[in-house]
This record gives C-alpha cells, sequence and structure tokens, in this order.
C-alpha cells in the first residue's frame, strides 16, 4: 500500500494550474511568433522592391546584374501543380473514400486502412526522391515531353501524398452519415450506387469539402516533393509539361545561397508570408464551410 | 429499367477501380523501394561513414543524426504538450471563453502551416535572432514547435477518453484537481499519449525543409557532439545525395539505401504505434 498523500497547499495547487495554463497558451505564443518573424524578416523586402512588382512581376531572376523579384512564375508554379494534383486526387480519393465505407468487405477494409494509414506516414523527400528517379522517366515516356522534370511530374506525386489525408477524412465524413438515411433509401427501392450518390454523398459533403481543403492546403506547403519533381525553373507557364517552380521551392533551394539581411533574404520571407496568409484563408474557408452547413443539416 | 441496373454497375466497378489504383500505387511504391534498397542494406552500410566524397560508405553520422535530433525533440515538445493537452481536456477546456476559442483557433492554423514556414521561423527566430547558429539545438527546436500540434490534439484526444466515473471517484475520495489529473487521469491516458508522441515524432524524423533552413549539413565529418554542432540527417542525406551531389547517378544506390533505411524508421515507430492502440482498445473492451 503506498503512503498517504498529503493535500498539496493551495498555492502548490495554483501554481501547477498557471503552469499549465501557461503551457496551453504556447500554441498561441507560436502563432504570434510565426506572424512576428515573418513580418519583420518579409516586410523590409518592401523598401527595396515596389509591391506591385513583387506580386504582378513576371520575372524571378535573383542572379542578374540587376535582380527581378516576381513572384507571378512561382505562383503559377504552386497553382499549377496544386491543381492538377487536385484534379487527379480529388476524384479517385472520394471514389477510395466512398468504396472503404459503403463497399469494401469487411476484411478487405482491415488491409486498406492500415496500409493507406501507412502511405500517410511516409516523409515528403521519399516521394520527392520517387518522382525524380521513377515517375520522371514515366511520365516523359507517356508524355514525350522535353523537360524530363515538370510540373505533370509535381502533380502526380502530390496526388499520391495527399491522397490518404483526403481518404480518410472524407471517409469519416461518410462514415458519420447515419444508418437511417441509407435504410430510408433502400427502402423506397434505391439500389447501392443510387444510395451513395444521391443519399449519402450529399449528405457527408462538407465534411468530404473539408478533406478536399485540407488536401489543397498541404499540396501547397509541400516542399521536398516538388522542389524534387518538378525541375525548379521560375517560368511563367501554363503548360503543366513545362518545369516550374514553386513558392515552396524557392524559399528551400534559395535560402542556403543567400547572405542574411539581403534583399534576396528579405524576398524570401515575403513569400513565407503570402504562404501563411494562404493558409489562414483554406482554414478560414474551411472553418465557414463547416459552420455553414452545420446550421444548414440537422 | 435495365438502364438503371447497368448505369449503378457501371459506377461500382469503377469505385472498385479507383480503390484498386490507390492501393495498386501504395504497394507498388513500397514494393519498389524494397527492391531497390535491400540489397545495399548492410551492417557496414548502417554503422560506416560516407567515404569518398560519399559517393561509397555507409550512413551512420545521418542515421545518428536524425536519432540526436529525435530525441531532443521529444524533450521539448513532450512535456509542453502533454501540459498544453491536460488544459484542453481537463481544466477549461470544455469552456466557451475567448481565450479558449483563440487557442483553439492557433491550434487547427498551426496544423495547416507549411513545413518550410517553419523552418523560416526557425532560421530567424533560432537561428539569427537568438544565436543559436545553424545547429542541432536550432533543429530540434524547429521541429518540436513543428510537432506540438499533433502530440496536443491527439494527447487531449487520450485523456478525454478516460472515463468521468475515474475523476469523479477521485474526488469523491478527497482529492484536489491537480491529485486527480496527476493519480486518476493521467496513468490511464498514458498509451494513448506514447502513441501521439511517437506518431508526431515518426513525422519530425521524416521533415526535410526545416532541417535544410536550420543546421542540416550536407558533409560534416565527425559525429556532433554538443547540441550547438551542425548534422547530418537521413531525410537530407538523401535530398543532397538525390540533387546536389556530383554524381547523383553513381550514388544512386547509397540513396535507395538511405530511403529504405528511413522508411523503416519512419514506419516502424508508425507500426510500434498501431500495435500500441489496438492492444489497448482491446484492453479497454475486455
Amino acid at each position: 500500500m503506498r503512503a498517504i498523500r498529503r493535500r498539496p497547499t493551495r498555492t502548490v495547487e495554483s501554481m501547477i494550474e498557471y503552469l499549465i495554463l501557461g503551457c496551453a497558451c504556447i500554441s498561441i505564443m507560436i502563432l504570434l511568433l510565426i506572424i512576428i518573424f515573418l513580418f519583420k524578416e518579409g516586410l523590409p523586402a518592401f523598401a527595396h522592391i515596389p509591391l506591385s512588382e513583387f506580386i504582378f512581376g513576371t520575372v524571378w531572376q535573383v542572379q542578374a546584374v540587376e535582380p527581378r523579384y516576381g513572384i507571378l512564375p512561382l505562383l503559377c508554379g504552386s497553382i499549377l501543380v496544386t491543381g492538377g494534383a487536385i484534379t487527379v486526387s480529388v476524384p479517385l480519393s472520394i471514389m477510395c473514400a466512398l468504396y472503404i465505407s459503403e463497399v469494401a468487405h469487411p476484411l478487405a477494409r482491415e488491409v486498406i486502412k492500415p496500409l493507406i494509414e501507412l502511405l500517410a506516414g511516409i516523409p515528403s523527400v521519399v516521394y520527392g526522391f520517387l518522382a525524380l528517379t521513377a515517375l520522371a522517366d514515366l511520365t516523359q515516356r507517356f508524355t514525350g515531353s522535353i523537360h524530363r522534370l515538370n510540373a505533370l511530374n509535381g502533380a502526380l506525386i502530390l496526388a499520391v501524398m495527399i491522397a490518404p489525408t483526403v481518404i480518410s477524412i472524407s471517409e469519416d465524413a461518410i462514415k458519420s452519415v447515419p444508418k437511417e438515411y441509407r435504410e430510408a433509401a433502400y427502402a423506397i427501392g434505391a439500389d447501392k450506387w443510387e444510395t451513395m450518390s444521391r443519399v449519402v454523398f450529399p449528405a457527408a459533403f462538407p465534411g468530404v469539402m473539408v478533406a478536399v481543403m485540407l488536401g489543397i492546403s498541404r499540396a501547397i506547403g509541400e516542399t521536398m516533393a516538388v522542389l524534387m519533381a518538378t525541375g525548379n525553373a521560375p517560368l511563367l507557364t501554363f503548360d503543366i509539361l513545362s518545369s516550374v517552380q514553386t513558392m515552396t521551392a524557392v524559399i528551400a533551394i534559395e535560402m542556403g545561397e543567400v547572405t542574411f539581411g539581403s534583399v534576396h533574404y528579405h524576398a524570401l520571407f515575403a513569400i513565407g508570408l503570402i504562404l501563411l496568409g494562404i493558409t489562414f484563408i483554406i482554414n478560414f474557408l474551411a472553418e465557414a464551410l463547416l459552420r455553414r452547413f452545420r446550421g444548414v443539416s440537422p | 429499367m435495365r438502364f438503371r441496373r447497368v448505369k449503378s454497375s457501371i459506377a461500382l466497378v469503377v469505385i472498385r477501380l479507383s480503390a484498386l489504383i490507390m492501393v495498386g500505387a501504395g504497394v507498388l511504391i513500397f514494393i519498389y523501394l524494397t527492391v531497390k534498397g535491400s540489397g545495399v542494406i548492410s551492417w557496414p552500410f548502417l554503422t560506416e561513414p560516407p567515404r569518398q566524397g560519399m559517393t561509397s560508405g555507409g550512413i551512420f553520422p545521418a542515421i545518428f543524426g536524425t536519432l540526436c535530433l529525435m530525441l531532443l525533440t521529444l524533450t521539448f515538445a513532450l512535456p509542453v504538450g502533454v501540459a498544453s493537452a491536460i488544459y484542453f481536456a481537463e481544466y477549461t477546456g470544455r469552456g466557451r471563453s475567448h481565450l479558449n476559442i483563440l487557442m483553439r483557433y492557433a491550434t487547427s492554423i498551426l496544423a495547416g502551416v507549411p513545413s518550410i514556414v517553419y523552418g523560416l521561423l526557425g532560421l530567424s527566430l533560432f537561428v539569427l535572432y537568438m544565436r543559436f547558429g545553424f545547429s542541432l539545438l536550432s533543429a530540434s527546436l524547429t521541429l518540436s514547435i513543428l510537432s506540438l500540434p499533433v502530440i496536443i490534439a491527439a494527447s487531449e484526444e487520450a485523456l478525454r477518453s478516460v472515463p468521468d466515473s475515474y475523476r469523479e471517484a477521485a474526488v469523491a475520495l478527497g482529492a484536489t484537481k491537480w491529485q486527480m489529473v496527476r493519480y486518476a487521469v493521467l496513468p490511464y491516458a498514458v498509451p494513448g499519449i506514447i502513441t501521439s508522441c511517437i506518431l508526431a515524432l515518426s513525422r519530425a524524423a521524416g521533415e526535410t525543409a526545416p532541417i535544410l533552413l536550420t543546421g542540416a549539413a550536407y558533409y560534416h565529418p565527425r559525429l556532433p557532439t554538443s547540441i550547438f554542432d551542425q548534422f547530418m540527417a537521413l531525410p537530407f542525406h538523401i535530398f543532397a545525395l538525390a540533387t546536389q551531389s556530383v554524381d547523383p547517378v553513381k550514388t544512386r544506390p547509397i540513396q535507395f539505401g538511405a530511403v529504405l533505411t528511413l522508411i523503416m524508421l519512419v514506419l516502424g515507430m508508425n507500426m510500434v504505434a498501431i500495435l500500441i492502440r489496438i492492444r489497448q482498445r482491446r484492453m479497454a473492451q475486455g
């Protein structure tokens, strides 16, 4: 038997409470630190680069005698790669989620779900490596593009990367649709597909949209995989078979060779600010979506 | 009527096919990496440093660096993360005060912040502002900040799954709030908390972008001896060999070996976490 424990004094008790409260505030503090330091290091860029040139400039060329800091090519690269990944991954992932929760034999489910969890655990640098060594040859052979590393290559590897996120969150949403909905649909003579497409999926739609949002957010923020897959040429193009460079990749690649405190250094932080802004917007949209649908559906 | 039936069965075939594509891609990835990497991995490969300008030899310094990084990250992130989760789950987490709403909002934003932005924070805050330099310390602080949201969310869930009757029993015996948490709630949430930490750590171990900006070195001949040293790390080693070395094609086998080592490390941790979770669920049921 343990000895009887003495009651801690009130001061000890409240000290512990404040300590825990302090720790809980850490997420707010971290967020504040991110905002403060990104602004602190990013804003000085605009003392040298006019804001309009930064946002609407069509050339990112930092090695030139007169360096140009226009982020349109980078933004374009990010949009192209993310857009491609979403187009490929979202339909497949949603169908896969429908399969797991509505169609699959329980035994198949027991195999597929852990596999998808494992896929989610693979580090992004490994996906990048796969894109660089194996996928690039495949995409080039099938499309005959001149650039071995191109936006399509990045989009495809990203599609595989974000699939586990989209699948598992959509599956949660689909699974949480009440059984009564399905039974009601079957009772009026709907078959399996009709029940899925007309009853279950619409009911799960808000959750599925949140899954898509998180997928987009992961795709835009992904660095290593796109860095290794897309060829890193800041070209302003909408050709998916061309080499591109994304906003995340440019930070990772160029921060290594930059002089701290230079315009280039500050410009890279300014790109970080834009990435942070995008994160806020996506998070806001996802929450708004959830709130709106929660208001409407029972 | 017949058209309806045909449409439905086509749709079901498409659904099965897309699941097959996903599963096939996953299985293919694992098989490809295992086949290409398993021939390279050997005891000397895992325990020897790189030689001849990294074109031969092993990857030991990178493995060692990654292990150091994980250990330090855990040291920083675990106490704060668990305390934070205790606050959310046991103290006023259920309330709707402004502070609470703000905290939840911050946690959900942090979970979506790209890892390269964490790298920027680490560079500007730890490396330059606090003058820790490019070091193990800067990198592991950055990684612990990155893994905090994961640890908090999962630990909170573990704490919440402890039945209320445990809390009520403790309070009925005259325990204070902290005694209740410490002796009645925490012990039963430990497996869940361990699972969450393992998952967060395995994520941190594979992160490349943040350590790229805060201290990972392409080649560092000796092992780090203090937390202010630069270090080699597995994910960065893979990236560097594949894209920046003199002869990326010649070192391809080393790259595949390093990739398989990293995957085994990360997925091994994942499996341990999954096993703990399954055992715990069985205990809760039985």
